[in-house]
């Protein structure tokens, strides 16, 4: 810890007495810490949830490789404080600051946030405050960093928009230089805040809420987004890179427990399943590889830089890449006899799956995660995830009698459509998976059986979907853990009321600002934790406003509604968007695009980076 | 196989990393180091790496002491060379020598730790000199921690009060299973805050 600035005085006073004080002292190895004033520009990025949670975050490693790779610029860290820290800070006056140079976030000239999901938004606001910034843009003078926003979260910017300056929509990795180059620039004309914000806005891919008013209807739905300044772009697409960037490989190893302690590496971004439900599937098209040697490289210098004992290959359908068989050769000739776990999520249900992650099993033997997501063949023809049933059972066969002891099934209910047979199939198939494990290994066989409740997000076909009611949802969670219990099987759920706050913020407009907000005042933080969520604080929060949650969550919306977020392009049309939900009504199954393209608009509108990738590294095929 | 003894400095950056924490810490400097530890037996191998005494969470140390046990044999000075740019940041390798296989393992060989106390404040030597002497002239001195009654007095093995422009305490306390002094009782004692002082660990002293 740096002694010499009065922030870490103050601290030391008060770590003792806190719990976890690890988390707020950096210095973590491949920590990077640059001479402050050797620099001209100061970037702070924050992760809005503890350290614990935060460090491992790839976007945050992503980013902070990248910008301190610069001369020019210094990249450092920051998290939100536990409750008991927060308090502690709070009365001995110090203001949120950053883990390398102990300085205030307000000292900086850009602090960025991620936002890989709606529930970490109370997070920022108490962010902000204890970083003594205030919360609005507007209010915001000369002397206060830019507070920009990324992260899935944000291609629905709307919620957040008045607290955010600038959003970076898409991958950052290259966008993010000219965000530094443009702020030095006007920095050194003397530009003020909001010319600098305005310079922002005409980088490809940047947000800037301020330059717009959003219109709406009298029954409260949306009508347009009004640009009230005159050069302001009227539709924002996503960033993407043409190739996948080298991946980071100084991991920050840091010198307490945290969630994850790994070594994690995409392997490719994107994916072409076209599951209906599924955000991240649209926002991250088209699906670009990165190659089996570069993979190799990569994990061995991480591993030689970090020391790490486990590696996550990361990726949407780690069965969909397309070397996937060579990969995990490759990586077990390479790596064995390390005591190395290595982990390889998203799996396909079918044997050749479980034939991978017997090459890649150590000493250290986990469970076996699948992902069916639905049971009945109506269920998955509507939300398109091709699974026959018997092939998840012969796979959960395969899997306990190899030596696996526990399967662990995600499945998601509430999705549009699903009737209460549909749920209860759910419940058998988890019967019947745990009666193949009995028979292959008697009494050690586990089955746990996890279940999400379907949040209708913007950009996917069921942007247009209602939320199931809370009685709905209840009713249907109480037949899963009525019948799924008994020895070896365990069940987990997700909190209906988390779901109702998650589908407002999720499509939510500009109005629910005031909401947020009013939540925060009232209390609300650590959403995303259970135990801290607090359910009342949000309501009371919506009737302060006078805001009925209902109408961004179960209200059916008008096919040909304007969406609050129409604006921000993923380069997936709202065209092919909306034939997807019809086809869904219809259950009609749309088939992996790596067979033949759909046209779902990526190739269009991003035809010029398709040309300068190496041929076979997106697998969108070329249009004829 | 070989084992050898490391003697190192644990810094400011890892005072908030307790005993479980640092044995992943030098279980990742040793792979980073590319050193191949030895494993123990059994259902769960564990790389060997041993700790002696675990230093309280809230100090740094001039003097920790370590064994590890290395699959493959090299001289001190490669085993060094490899190590030195691998340690995380905090950690400051003093002295390594080989020992043999067959001495008693660490934990059990240490007696007692010596502590050195730096006062953030000006400290009033008049008082803490009185209360030294009041604690040094009492037969027991009673205390209760985590709800459970001891004796504070004979865990004290020595303490003295170092006067001068920067003025210290330095305290020799037991350090063995089930008797083991805490510098932060000893100063609640003599009516110090122990977060108005900065303590480090000096010497660990092994049994004969
Ligand atoms: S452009 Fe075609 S191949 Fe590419 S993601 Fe869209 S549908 Fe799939």
């Amino acid at each position: 810890m740096n002694e010499n600035t009065e922030i870490a005085r103050k601290l030391k006073k008060i770590l003792p007495a806190v719990q976890k004080p690890g988390r707020y002292v950096g210095g973590e190895l491949n920590q990077v810490k640059k001479d402050w004033e050797s620099v001209a520009t100061h970037i702070a990025l924050v992760f809005p949830d503890i350290y614990d949670i935060g460090l491992p975050n790839l976007g945050i490693m992503i980013l902070y490789e990248q910008i301190n790779q610069r001369q020019d610029a210094l990249c450092e860290r920051t998290y939100v404080p536990w409750l008991d820290m927060e308090t502690a800070m709070r009365r001995a006056g110090i203001p949120l600051y950053s883990l390398e140079s102990f300085k205030p976030l307000a000292e900086f000239d850009i602090v960025g946030f991620t936002l890989p999901y709606e529930t970490l938004y109370t997070n920022v606001l108490n962010a902000l405050d204890l970083a003594n910034i205030p919360l609005h843009s507007a209010q915001r003078a000369d002397a206060h960093p830019i507070i920009l926003a990324g992260g899935h979260a944000t291609f629905n910017p709307e919620p957040m928009a008045p607290f955010f300056d600038v959003f970076v929509i898409g991958e950052g990795e290259e966008v993010i230089h000219e965000v530094i180059d443009c702020v030095q620039k006007s920095k050194a004309s003397g530009a003020t805040r909001a010319e600098t914000i305005q310079s922002l806005s005409r980088i490809a891919g940047i947000y800037v809420p301020a330059l717009y008013e959003p219109q709406y209807h009298a029954d409260g739905t949306f009508k347009e987004l009004k640009p009230v300044f005159e050069n302001a772009p009227l539709s924002i697409r996503k960033r993407i890179c043409s190739s996948l960037p080298l991946p980071p490989t100084r991991f920050l190893v840091p010198s307490i427990d945290v969630v994850h302690n790994r070594v994690a590496l995409e392997i490719m971004r994107g994916c072409t399943r076209g599951c209906r439900f599924c955000h991240a599937g649209i926002v991250t098209r088209p699906v670009r590889e990165r190659s089996v040697p570069d993979i190799l490289n990569a994990l061995d210098t991480a591993l030689k830089h970090t020391g790490y004992e486990e590696i996550a290959l990361l990726s949407l359908s780690s069965s969909d890449y397309t070397h996937i068989q060579q990969l995990v050769e490759a990586i077990v000739d390479r790596f064995s006899g390390r005591n190395l776990t290595i982990s390889l999520p998203s799996l396909r249900i079918e044997s050749f799956s479980v034939d991978l992650m017997e090459k890649l099993k150590g000493v250290r033997q986990g469970g076996f995660t699948l992902a069916p997501e639905a049971a009945s063949d109506k269920m998955r023809n509507i939300i398109n995830k091709l699974i026959q049933m018997e092939k998840l059972l012969s796979t959960a066969r395969e899997i306990y009698s190899r030596g696996w002891q526990s399967i662990k099934l995600y499945f998601m209910i509430g999705q549009p459509g699903e009737t209460i047979e549909d749920v209860q199939a759910i419940a058998d198939i988890c019967k019947q998976v745990i009666a193949e494990g009995r028979k292959a290994i008697g009494k050690r066989a586990n089955l746990h059986a996890g279940v999400s409740t379907f949040v209708p997000k913007p950009h996917t076909p069921f942007q247009w979907a209602s939320l199931d009611s809370l009685p709905v949802v209840l009713e249907k969670q109480n037949l899963l853990k009525d019948q799924l219990r008994g020895p070896g099987m365990k069940m987990t759920w997700s909190n209906p009321r988390e779901t109702i706050l998650e589908a407002a913020l999720s499509r939510g407009d500009r109005n629910l600002a005031k909401v947020i907000e009013a939540a925060w005042r009232g209390g609300a933080k650590f959403d995303a934790w259970q135990d801290q969520f607090n359910y009342n604080v949000w309501m009371d929060a919506f009737d302060a406003q006078l805001i009925d949650p209902e109408f961004y969550t179960s209200r059916p919306r008008d096919l040909e509604e304007v969406f609050p977020w129409d604006h921000i392009h993923t380069g997936v049309s709202k065209r092919y968007l909306k034939n997807e939900f019809l086809k869904s009504k219809e259950g009609q199954l749309t088939s992996d695009c790596r067979e033949g393209c759909h046209g779902c608009g990526i190739l269009t509108e991003f035809s010029d980076l398709r040309q300068k990738a190496p041929a076979d590294r997106w697998l969108c095929p070329e249009r004829t | 196989m070989q084992r050898i003894r490391i003697v190192y400095a644990k810094g400011r950056e890892l005072m908030f990393t307790g005993n479980l924490d640092m044995q992943k810490v030098w279980e990742r400097t040793f792979r980073r180091a590319g050193l191949e530890l030895a494993y123990s037996q059994g259902f769960h191998p564990q790389p060997r790496i041993h700790q002696a005494c675990p230093l309280p969470v809230g100090f740094t140390s001039q003097f920790e002491l370590l064994d590890f046990w290395l699959n493959t044999n090299g001289t001190l000075q490669e085993i060094e060379a490899k190590l030195q740019p691998a340690l995380q940041p905090g950690i400051t390798i003093l002295h390594m020598r080989e020992v043999p296989l067959s001495e008693n393992s660490l934990q059990t060989q240490v007696v007692a730790a010596k502590y050195v106390v730096f006062f953030d404040f000006k400290v009033n030597k008049q008082q803490v000199e009185n209360r030294l002497n009041r604690l040094r002239s009492s037969e027991a001195c009673i205390r209760t921690r985590r709800g459970k009654e001891y004796d504070l007095l004979p865990l004290i093995k020595s303490i003295s009060f170092i006067n001068g422009p920067h003025p210290y305490l330095e305290m020799i306390l037991s350090a063995t299973a089930g008797a083991t002094g805490r510098p932060e009782e000893v100063l609640d004692e003599l009516g110090i805050d122990y977060t108005d002082t900065s303590i480090v660990r000096t010497d660990l002293v092994l049994s004969e």
